[in-house]
């Protein structure tokens, strides 16, 4: 299978997962704050956080509040993370790799893409928002069980599926994110955790269960009631659950046996499994999950970074190199700078690389750029198809 | 928008479907009939069924335009063109023996050049063409085919009969279209391929990847074949992403090729892998910037060496071009003669060549009569349509044929035979044209019908996709039923 090709479906895999659960934390997120009262003040710029986007958004708006928030992560189409943003990429990368995906897949894809377009062009109140939701999720899954029952599993299938492994491990960490950032103002409020703060803990949990399709699992798996560390814990740690980030590693491991030369990529994915597994759950809610997040967010983009290496490449530009080289820096240097490292594995980089016909794209990624190091090295590495869409202008006009 | 055929009025135009008289012309009555029996509801919900599945499945082209490239859906008339089998088979004839004729001219020009000294065409025609490359001289492809893929463009004029209006040797497209087009009518008119004995176009992928597997440099069953694209801006990368997708060939860009030792080998995530093969749509120019235009990013360094060694094959050849010239055009039945011994079986649209001093007085005084070409251009670029043209865009282009009368010819204005499309208000005539897909390896191929494009503005002349064009699904049907 040819490099390219296997890039582009690796990345239709990944928007895919993006999504489909950026749809479900969105969802989550909105229904938990109608159930949490006296948070709403703070309410809709924590969703900016999680997914690595107040930056951004601080450079175009100025209000923190529910419409434009929700608005910029949902039908931003100059936000590269927006919904609408991976939609129109997912679009592009079956577009590009229509040789290898079933028609159908193909053709699913195209009215997903042409449904949300017309629904975000309309009313993005809460009732259109919660059934937006529902659509994408719906419709990811179909698309998720279109391509297992319809597409040869051969290396095209392989590469979307570690696609979607990754992206899913990552997300499930944002969303368990959701929950203990949730948990703060009541933190605030009511001090240490006591029985003050159960009602919250309860709804909160429940609802990050609830959005992930895991509540049925849970109960069944942990005969208890909804605990906080224990629902973190199932996350992370399960190994039956598939959206469960242990799970989803194992699976994204059995996958890559299936491709060559797989060994340096198999290390990256059981180093972040053994992270996610030895973690002391209790203990890391005490302190704030944040930054144990934070660590296993960066070191799952260092799986995206090694299996690059090893299948995308060899890459011509210089850059790219360099691209390969700096991560380690930031992991040193970087842990805190959590906005900046998920900005980056939300790679808007690739964005630009994958839709560099519109102009417009470029001014909002380079600023972006400057927020990370590794991100810049990135988006500056990947001018691979951009460079030939105005050689073939040049050509026309002789 | 209830189908009335009395109300529609070709004037005196060839019509396709309705002939002078008023009645159906053979072979498409069923059809008259059928759309007749329509109620006006049912007509536009096929036909905005047909928006739907157009949309659906992502038949789309690329328009380049100053605000950016935008994928457009492709415009599609529901209403069939019918042409008959029996006229259908002698066309097809006459598009072979073209084609087969074509591939000797091309490969005496760069070998021994008889055609030249026995002076049939004229030697400095061909050493002013700007498709000639030299760099090709001494070369023979194998089974003598230089164009391996050829979209012919066809016209029927006011005596109903097909003329040649041009030969595209370089990097023909449309055939994605002409397969589409089938697919979506059948999405919307089920019913009529029950009642029409209609010849297939499936089988044009394997038809095409047989024809390019006939060139590997070693006999292969399955050699390895790539379709080579200049990416996914280009406006006709639907096409090539659906042509690789058909035939089961990888499709690859510039930068997936590198060229090592003479051998081209595409990158995979195994490491390189061999390429036997290239079906190439990208410009000659643009090919090998060591060899041609030195700033295409578009091409593979080294494959012209690649090429002249033998190690793989290349369709069409580099330096095919030279014999769809629009110049060389006017020699074409004189060069089936030459080399087939044999008379052509479709006549040319008589032309004017401008570097004959007596026809470039004939084209100059009669400008307001004929359309003026460039020799060169494709997509309908750089035309001059005389009758709707102003004064001074006539003068302007008299300059420019007195300039360099070599780049130019002249025909007069062939009243392109008409096929109703379904408007807003009913059915109403529109201009059109067709282009079959001839192939040539060791065997030929024809395709059954071809793609046909339709003038969707009222009165206009101009089919091209690029310039507002629209297109028809083509049947060939037999006349048994």
């Amino acid at each position: 299978m040819l490099s390219s090709v296997a890039e582009r479906v690796y990345w239709l895999g990944r928007y895919l997962e993006r999504i489909e659960n950026s749809a479900r934390l969105m969802d989550v997120y909105s229904s938990m704050l109608f159930d949490l009262p006296g948070t709403t003040d703070i309410g809709w710029g924590v969703l900016l956080d999680i997914t690595g986007e107040r930056e951004n958004y601080a450079s175009k708006e100025g209000r923190i509040d529910e419409m434009p928030v929700l608005k910029f992560l949902i039908a931003d189409q100059s936000n590269y993370s927006s919904i609408f943003s991976c939609m129109k990429l997912l679009r592009e990368n079956a577009r590009t790799t229509r040789e290898v995906i079933p028609a159908e897949a193909w053709e699913q894809i195209n009215d997903l893409y042409l449904d949300t377009k017309a629904s975000i062009g309309s009313s993005m109140g809460r009732q259109a928002r919660r059934n937006l939701y529902d659509t994408i999720i719906s419709d990811c899954q179909r698309l998720g069980g279109l391509l297992s029952s319809c597409m040869s599993h051969n290396t095209a299938y392989t590469f979307i599926q570690i696609g979607r492994g990754i992206e899913r491990a990552d997300m499930t960490t944002r969303i368990v994110d959701v929950g203990s950032i949730s948990l703060l103002p009541a933190f605030k409020k009511y001090g240490q955790v006591g029985h003050y703060m159960e009602p919250f803990e309860n709804v909160v949990w429940m609802n990050i269960l609830r959005s992930l399709s895991a509540y049925q699992a849970y109960r069944q798996h942990i005969h208890n009631r909804v605990k906080g560390a224990e629902v973190v814990r199932f996350l992370l740690q399960d190994e039956e659950f598939p959206r469960a980030v242990n799970y989803s590693l194992s699976a994204l491991n059995r996958y890559l046996e299936q491709l060559p030369n797989h060994e340096e990529v198999q290390r990256a994915v059981l180093r972040v499994k053994r992270i996610t597994c030895d973690a002391k759950v209790y203990s890391l809610l005490e302190k704030g999950l944040l930054d144990f997040i934070d660590e296993l967010q960066i070191s799952i983009a260092d799986i995206h970074d090694e299996l690059s290496k090893t299948w995308f490449g060899p890459v011509e530009e210089p850059e790219l190199i360099e691209a390969v080289v700096v991560p380690k820096a930031i992991k040193k240097t970087g842990s805190k700078k959590t906005t900046a490292v998920k900005t980056m594995s939300k790679v808007p980089a690739k964005a630009k690389a994958k839709a560099p016909a519109k102009t417009k794209s470029k001014a909002p990624v380079k600023a972006k750029a400057k927020s990370s190091p590794k991100a810049k090295a990135k988006s500056k590495a990947r001018p691979k198809s951009a460079a030939k869409a105005p050689a073939k202008k040049a050509a026309r006009k002789k | 928008m209830k189908i009335d055929w009395k109300s529609y009025h070709h004037d005196d135009f060839y019509d396709e479907i309705i002939s002078s008289s008023g009645r159906p012309q053979p072979g498409a009555s069923t059809l008259t009939k059928y759309l007749a029996s329509m109620k006006p509801e049912e007509l536009k919900q096929r036909k905005d069924s047909v928006a739907d599945a157009i949309k659906t499945m992502g038949i789309s082209f690329t328009v380049y335009s100053d605000a950016g490239n935008i994928d457009r859906e492709w415009p599609f008339d529901i209403i069939p063109r019918i042409i008959r089998a029996k006229e259908w088979s002698a066309t097809s004839k006459g598009l072979e023996q073209r084609l087969r004729a074509l591939n000797c001219f091309i490969n005496d020009l760069y070998n021994d050049r008889k055609i030249l000294k026995d002076k049939v065409v004229p030697a400095d025609l061909i050493n002013n063409s700007g498709n000639y490359r030299k760099e090709c001289e001494g070369i023979k492809p194998l089974h003598g085919v230089w164009a391996h893929v050829c979209g012919t463009d066809l016209i029927r004029g006011a005596d109903g009969e097909f003329y040649v209006l041009e030969d595209n040797l370089r990097v023909p497209s449309g055939v994605s279209y002409m397969l589409e087009n089938r697919n979506v009518t059948k999405r919307v008119f089920p019913e009529l391929f029950e009642n029409y004995n209609i010849q297939p176009i499936t089988e044009y992928p394997s038809q095409l990847f047989d024809t390019l597997a006939d060139i590997s440099p070693t006999p292969k069953d399955y050699p390895e074949v790539v379709v080579l694209t200049p990416g996914i801006y280009n406006s006709a990368y639907f096409e090539h992403s659906f042509l690789a997708q058909r035939m089961g060939a990888e499709l690859v860009q510039g930068s997936d090729l590198v060229v090592e030792n003479d051998h081209v080998f595409m990158k995979t995530i195994n490491g390189l892998s061999p390429v036997d093969v290239i079906y190439r749509r990208i410009d000659d120019l643009f090919i090998d910037p060591s060899v041609f235009n030195p700033e295409s990013t578009l091409g593979v360094k080294g494959l012209m060496g690649a090429w002249l060694k033998g190690n793989v094959g290349l369709a069409n050849a580099p330096g095919a071009g030279v014999a769809d010239d629009k110049i060389i055009y006017t020699y074409v039945p004189q060069i089936i003669k030459y080399y087939l011994d044999e008379d052509p079986i479709l006549p040319n649209v008589p032309s004017y060549i401008c570097s004959d001093k007596a026809q470039m007085q004939h084209v100059l005084q009669n400008l307001d009569k004929l359309v003026v070409k460039p020799a060169n251009e494709s997509g309908g670029y750089g035309m001059l349509m005389g009758p709707q043209a102003s004064k001074k865009e006539r003068e302007e282009f008299a300059r420019k044929i007195r300039a360099n009368p070599r780049n130019y010819m002249a025909q007069p204005l062939i009243s392109l035979s008409t096929a109703p499309i379904l408007g807003d208000n009913g059915v109403e005539p529109r201009h059109l044209d067709l282009r079959p897909f001839v192939l040539q390896g060791s065997k030929s191929y024809v395709t059954a019908g071809g793609l046909t494009r339709v003038a969707m503005v009222k009165g206009s002349y101009v089919v091209n996709s690029s310039q507002g064009g629209g297109s028809k699904d083509t049947w060939v049907v037999e006349d048994t039923k």
